[in-house]
């Protein structure tokens, strides 16, 4: 057989490329080869770095991006030139729009031919510049030490997201001239992130929250992406100031405390919007006010001094003018205020606030009940996983399941709630779930998935099989784009044009098929056995649920502002 | 309300697309932009002005900020800063009008740096301003074609902040 690419010990580009991974203490690459990429597959082997084959490219990315949102470490992916690199474009802005730490290593066309419109060139770099921090295309062997280093500096620090290095082939297979280069600490003249907070900001803060008669904390995804979880869950409680939550900010506070009042925004609880449209003081942790957030933004929080603390500049003021702007990390900045108020003291009144406390926690109590258990619904099933597996890691597709599983699987966990917030993207979750178990092999992993979306990444379900990553993907089939005919019945008079998904689906041959094992539910009291048989198989799993009626999620902002909600 | 925005950034392939595309991205509408290389090696400095209300000007600021490549954006006062701009302006001039196109010339103080047969190409430098002005001035008569280049401006003073 013809080896033209053996070199011996000669160290090229590709062994650069995977050194350098190795310095950033990559484990795992999600990947899928091809020509230009196959310089690194074939050194692969030597590096001790593991390979999770996907199954499309796109799923590679989701589960990179999972892989990064559960462990706050990097996840890398990697892709061939041409249909490759374009496959990885979802994947990237998902994680783009909420700020995940995605490297996406791309093969490109050898130099010669760039701009040639060559076997499989298309220009990433280009294609991903609105959607990556940055991008490179590498021209010299040499350059893929510091480049590499840089992206994933970029990627890890400040607002993190992802960061795309395009290489082409004979930079790959090319011998490298300056092979030990000892990395430093990149430095970038043009990217310095502000960490710590401006102290007179602060200084003010804490005197706006210290006679705060209706103060509210929003959580955004800001808080894990900062780490500042404990931060703001021990300020929240020692000032018992209630919290609620962006679907990106979940995350940043335990669900279960009594202080927790849900999501706010289009799909919001009644306690969550009410408190925000009411708050006088609002301190806004690491959130972007994106439209599903504000609902219609001239009518936002129309009574609150806002201070808004985040570590991205061009996030204050952009969507919502802030009254009192903090630039830094998060949890650094919430301990300063924290410190200020802890010397200077409390001067709003005891019962004023507490009024406010107790008006809020009775709107939430009116609402709590339990799930209607006489048929199979999704609240219902999400009650049940709840008492069997308390503590999953779960992510999720797009949809009203997404909804759902916001609403009503209360976690307390760090990073252990992924979903899609930003770009909305169906298809993530099963994905994402693969990602989140190979950083984590010895927790749950639960996707709740859309059987539209379940459709979209199906396939990867054989990367759990064969990567043996036994994940349990909750399908819930309610033979539509149920989210789609939610609209199209609150907005479009009943006319659900092109949203039904037809009966022919079995999602547990699709999961046979694949190797796994599928179990199908269709009354309540099965829920719980299908459970307790997927975590005891140990392997990939796929239940399908079988849900009989429209179950639409609520409430849902319907008017001019957040209180313009309909309950059912 | 149109503003001036000065940028220094490292001179690499793509800095230029970087720049442009998020103007257009954004949303943010360039009125004029002009990039060249500096005293420093390895760095241009783009002039771009921008329309949009002080809000806007802010948000284009910050974003400029983020590119990586971008080292520092500066948001240029009029009464800080000069600024220059510089028009080509080929021009037909037929024995009728040359003197009355020579009089406008000498007042603009423009220069006639080409002339080919009945055809001059002028070249006019001021502020935006003065070249709206020749332009207008002139536009009475045979402009063939022509070209501006955008504005560029520096601060006074030693100041670079
Ligand atoms: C890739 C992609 N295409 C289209 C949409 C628009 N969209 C949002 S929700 C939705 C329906 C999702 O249906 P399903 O996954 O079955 O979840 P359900 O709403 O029924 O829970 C669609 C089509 C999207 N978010 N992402």
């Amino acid at each position: 057989m013809k080896d033209e690419n053996s070199k011996g010990n000669v160290l090229t580009g590709a062994d650069a490329v995977l050194q350098a991974l190795k310095k950033e203490k990559t484990k795992i690459i999600f990947g899928y080869p091809g020509g230009a990429t196959l310089p690194i597959y074939d050194k692969l082997d030597k590096y001790g770095i593991r390979h999770i084959l996907c199954r499309h490219e796109q799923g590679g990315t989701h589960m990179a991006d999972g892989y990064a949102r559960a462990t706050g470490k990097a996840g890398v992916c990697m892709a061939t030139s041409g249909p490759g690199a374009t496959n990885l474009v979802t994947g990237i802005a998902t994680a783009f729009m909420d700020s995940s730490s995605l490297i996406a290593i791309t093969g490109q066309v050898p130099r010669e031919m760039i701009g040639n419109d060559a076997f499989q060139e298309v220009d990433i770099t280009g294609i991903t510049i609105p959607i990556t921090k940055h991008n490179y295309l590498i021209s010299e062997p040499e350059d893929l030490s510091d480049s590499i280093h840089e992206a994933f500096y970029l990627s890890t620090t400040g607002r993190k997201g992802p960061v795309l290095i395009d290489i082409p082939k004979d930079v790959l297979s090319s011998e490298l001239k300056a092979p030990d280069k000892n990395h430093k600490k990149p430095v970038l003249e043009g990217y310095n992130p502000t960490i710590k907070g401006h102290s007179g900001q602060i200084k003010k803060a804490a005197i706006l929250l210290r006679s705060a008669k209706q103060p509210l904390i929003i959580s955004g995804g800001g808080v894990a992406g900062s780490g500042a979880e404990d931060a703001l869950t021990s300020f929240a409680r020692k000032y018992e100031i209630p919290v609620v939550a962006t679907l990106m900010g979940k995350n940043g506070f335990p669900n279960t405390d009594r202080l927790y009042l849900g999501l706010i925004g289009y799909h919001g609880t009644a306690a969550g919007n009410n408190a925000v449209q009411k708050a006088d003081v609002i301190l806004a942790v690491g959130t972007r006010f994106g439209d599903r957030t504000t609902g219609p933004l001239g009518n936002f929080a129309p009574e609150a001094r806002i201070i808004h603390i985040d570590i991205d500049p061009a996030e204050i003021s952009k969507n919502i003018t802030s009254f009192l702007p903090i630039v830094g990390d998060a949890s650094q900045i919430i301990n300063s205020i924290s410190g200020h108020l802890d010397k200077e003291g409390i001067t709003a009144s005891k019962s004023e606030k507490e009024e406010w406390l107790n008006f809020l926690l009775k709107i939430k109590k009116d609402r709590e009940k339990p799930a209607d258990s006489s048929k199979l619904n999704i609240p219902l099933i999400l009650e049940r996983l709840k008492k069997i597996i308390p503590d999953p890691i779960m992510t999720t597709d797009v949809g009203r399941h997404q909804i759902f599983a916001a609403h009503h699987f209360p976690i307390d966990r760090k990073n252990s709630f992924i979903t899609s917030g930003g770009l909305g993207t169906m298809g993530f979750g099963l994905p994402a779930a693969i990602g989140a178990k190979a950083g984590f092999p010895d927790d749950t992993v639960i996707s709740i998935n859309g059987d539209g979306s379940f459709l979209m990444c199906c396939q990867e379900l054989v990367t759990a099989v064969e990567e043996n990553l036994p994940i349990i993907a909750m399908v819930m089939k309610d033979q539509r784009l149920g989210m789609i005919s939610q609209l199209q019945s609150a907005f479009y008079g009943e006319r659900y044009n092109c949203c039904d998904l037809g009966k022919c689906v079995d999602f547990t041959k699709i999961a046979e098929g694949m190797g796994a094992l599928g179990i199908r539910v269709e009354q309540p009291d099965e829920i719980e056995g299908a459970i307790k048989k997927a975590v005891a198989s140990g392997r990939p799993t796929v239940i399908e649920f079988i849900l009989h009626e429209q179950g639409n999620t609520y409430p849902m902002v319907t008017g001019s502002s957040l209180t313009d909600y309909i309950e059912e | 309300m149109n503003h001036t925005i000065s940028i220094l950034c490292d001179d690499q392939p793509g800095v230029m697309t970087r720049i442009s595309g998020l103007f257009s991205r954004r949303g943010f509408n360039i009125e004029s932009l002009t990039v060249g290389h500096t005293e420093i090696p390895g760095k241009s400095r783009f002039t771009i002005v921008v329309k949009g209300d002080d809000n806007v000007l802010e948000q284009v600021r910050k974003q400029l900020q983020k590119v990586v490549h971008v080292i520092k954006v500066w948001d240029i006062k009029k009464a800080e800063a000069v600024e220059r701009e510089h028009a080509l302006m080929k021009i037909k001039v037929t024995p009728e009008v040359r003197s009355d196109v020579l009089q406008i010339i000498t007042a603009l103080q423009a220069r006639i740096i080409d002339s080919s047969g009945s055809v001059w190409i002028l070249e006019i430098t001021g502020d935006t301003n003065s070249v709206n002005n020749a332009f207008n001035l002139l536009s009475d008569y045979n402009i063939i074609e022509s070209i501006r280049t955008g504005k560029i401006s520096l601060k006074r003073g030693e100041q670079v902040k």
